[in-house]
């Protein structure tokens, strides 16, 4: 890859919008400077269907071969949030930029399309996904558990912040029996 | 007369999950066909102690603390990654002077690290006077460490907004004089892991991991550069005061003019970067601005600009093993909403895959510790051949892997 291919922020959220437009739900660009210089980092925030979260890690890749960096995951109540932190453009002195899509899906229905076959180092993140918060990847090639041991009670997901949730298995020592 | 047949059967070995030496219990599955693997399971989790879920009770500042108790080595990157994460939410100015304040310190730990794996390595492969000299070094910069910071590994240095100590004018001499000592002991690190003739017959073409593989594996951090992919967070982002220094993005073919991505260059990879962050050190301590080195002294009164805080961010910064990444969401409570945390091991999990596909049983070792995981010595292996079980301690484990770089010497 040359220097003159490398993406711009504005130049991946136009490509996204252009291709899948009203599936992009919001998509916003945030800049943080640093140092005495203030050099600057990108980062950009792209909500999408989740229906349309494959083909957008597809495009993303027809752009450039992203990293994945991680998955994170959040407990909306009604829905749960999947964040998935890509960067582009690294490589090359301060041109990263963070790209970091996130997908609703419904608690009622909590699923999401693998994306192992296109990027096969999803496979951790999606397994942990799978067992803290409840998540159904479809197409994953490991369905195992990976943090959370096989003795662990099924239908409580860590992360949940409801009925699901681990509170009933807490043991709050620092509360004094009467 | 009946002719007995021989049927070809492969064996499976379990290794792990208790590792004594280093934290991070990881448990081993093996496929074995003679004496080559020819097919790995990685089971992880036995030290999960819901660090993240702990979060939800603490505010911002004690978390500080526990990220800092995640692991022991990486005692700095975690809460730096933490702290960039909530002062881009909370729109956080970070005085010039901590920002280099804070690359010091990041570089500090970075070359302790190096150093500490160098002797876990060289340890692996039989070379115990290695790991002696290497950690008798390493011991300097703990030193040096505890002079700066108060403490040797457990620092409590990072503060939201800043740094919590200053090196004042005094301090320089000292330092100046410390960094000339590591530059000499560098270059004898360099002769004995580079010219030594055994560590490179145990080394090279051990353990590959193709630019292809490490890219599609999502690896990071020396292992992934060792391969010949240039991603280093403080050369592709600014943070801290990284992006006002010349860093240069550190591949093996710097030294060797081509990229194998085997251990041996994994080790290449390792020393560069500890004459870069010496250097780096260097650069930190002449360019440093004077000024504050915290944006807000009064914790009350951070406490409370925190507690207003509303968004998400994400904190990224180069550890010693690779890039660390933090998620943070507050919504406007004490506590932050979500705390994720990502080590770099995480990321480094699958490429012992194809890494260790091949190998023998003697260059587990050496290929396991090779990415520098938080693991690196393998305990106890059992072996169930035919339902009869076989159990090789972590001794004897260490043993064949001392009598395969013997056998190479001879």
């Amino acid at each position: 890859m040359s220097e003159d291919k490398l993406l711009t922020a504005e130049g991946i959220v136009k490509s996204f919008k252009d291709e899948f437009k009203t599936k992009i739900i919001d998509a916003q660009i945030k800049e943080h400077a640093a140092g005495t210089k203030k050099n600057s980092t990108t980062s950009i925030w792209m909500k999408v269907d989740s229906k349309a979260f494959k083909d957008v890690v597809k495009h993303l890749i027809s752009l450039q071969y992203p990293h994945l960096a991680v998955a994170s995951g959040n407990d909306l109540g009604k829905t749960i949030e999947l964040i998935y932190h890509f960067t582009v453009n690294f490589g090359y002195n301060r041109k990263q930029i963070n790209l970091n899509i996130s997908v609703e899906v419904p608690k009622a229905k909590p699923e999401i399309q693998s994306i192992c076959d296109l990027i096969p180092g999803a496979l951790i993140t999606e397994r942990e996904k799978m067992e803290m918060l409840g998540v159904d990847i479809i197409g994953i090639p490991d369905k195992r558990r990976l943090f959370v041991p096989e003795d662990f009670p099924k239908g409580v997901y860590p992360w949940r912040r409801d009925e699901t949730g681990p509170e009933k298995y807490y043991k709050n020592l620092h509360e004094v029996k009467k | 007369m009946s002719q007995t047949q021989t049927t070809k059967t492969t064996y499976h070995i379990p290794i792990g999950p208790i590792h004594p030496a280093l934290k991070e219990p990881v448990y081993f599955e093996f496929e074995i066909a003679g004496e080559k693997i020819v097919d790995v399971d990685v089971k992880l989790g036995h030290v999960h102690r819901a660090v993240e879920w702990a979060s939800r009770k603490r505010n911002p500042i004690q978390i500080l603390y526990l990220a800092e108790r995640i692991c022991g080595i990486c005692s700095y990157c975690h809460p730096a990654a933490f702290t960039l994460a909530v002062e881009k939410i909370a729109d956080i100015e970070v005085p010039e002077r901590a920002e280099y304040l804070r690359v010091i310190q990041g570089e500090l730990e970075r070359i302790t690290s190096h150093l500490l794996w160098a002797g876990v390595a060289a340890h692996e492969i039989g070379f115990d006077t290695v790991l002696y000299l290497t950690w008798q070094i390493r011991e300097k910069v703990l030193d040096l460490t505890e002079y700066l910071t108060g403490n040797r590994i457990t620092k409590g240095i990072m503060m939201i907004g800043g740094i919590r100590r200053d090196i004042t004018k005094d301090m320089l001499p000292r330092i100046k004089k410390d960094l000339e000592y590591y530059k000499e002991c560098y270059d004898k690190l360099g002769k004995v892991f580079l010219n030594d003739k055994t560590v490179k017959m145990r080394s090279q073409d051990a353990g590959i991991l193709t630019k292809d593989e490490a890219m599609k594996l999502c690896a990071v951090g020396p292992t992934t550069r060792a391969s010949g992919v240039k991603k280093d967070v403080r050369v592709d982002t600014s943070y801290f005061a990284y992006g006002d220094l010349d860093i240069e993005c550190i591949t093996p073919e710097v030294l060797t003019g081509e990229v194998n991505g085997d251990v041996y260059d994994r080790i290449i990879q390792r020393l560069l970067e500890v004459k870069q962050a010496i250097e780096l050190i260097e650069d930190c301590i002449d360019k440093m601005p004077s000024g504050d080195i915290v944006a807000e002294p009064k914790l009350a009164k951070l406490l409370n600009q925190l507690k207003k805080a509303n968004g998400e961010a994400i904190g990224i910064h180069e550890a010693p093993r690779g890039e660390v990444i933090h998620y943070v969401k507050m919504d406007g409570n004490e506590a932050p909403f979500t705390w994720k945390v990502r080590a770099p091991t995480y990321n480094n999990i699958l490429p012992w895959i194809p890494m260790l596909k091949g190998e023998q049983i003697a260059d587990i070792p050496i290929v396991a510790a090779s990415t520098d995981p938080c693991m690196s010595c393998t305990n106890r292996v059992g072996i169930v051949k035919d339902g009869r079980k076989y159990e090789l301690t972590k001794e004897q484990l260490h043993k064949l892997s001392i009598a395969k770089t013997r056998r190479l010497m001879k």
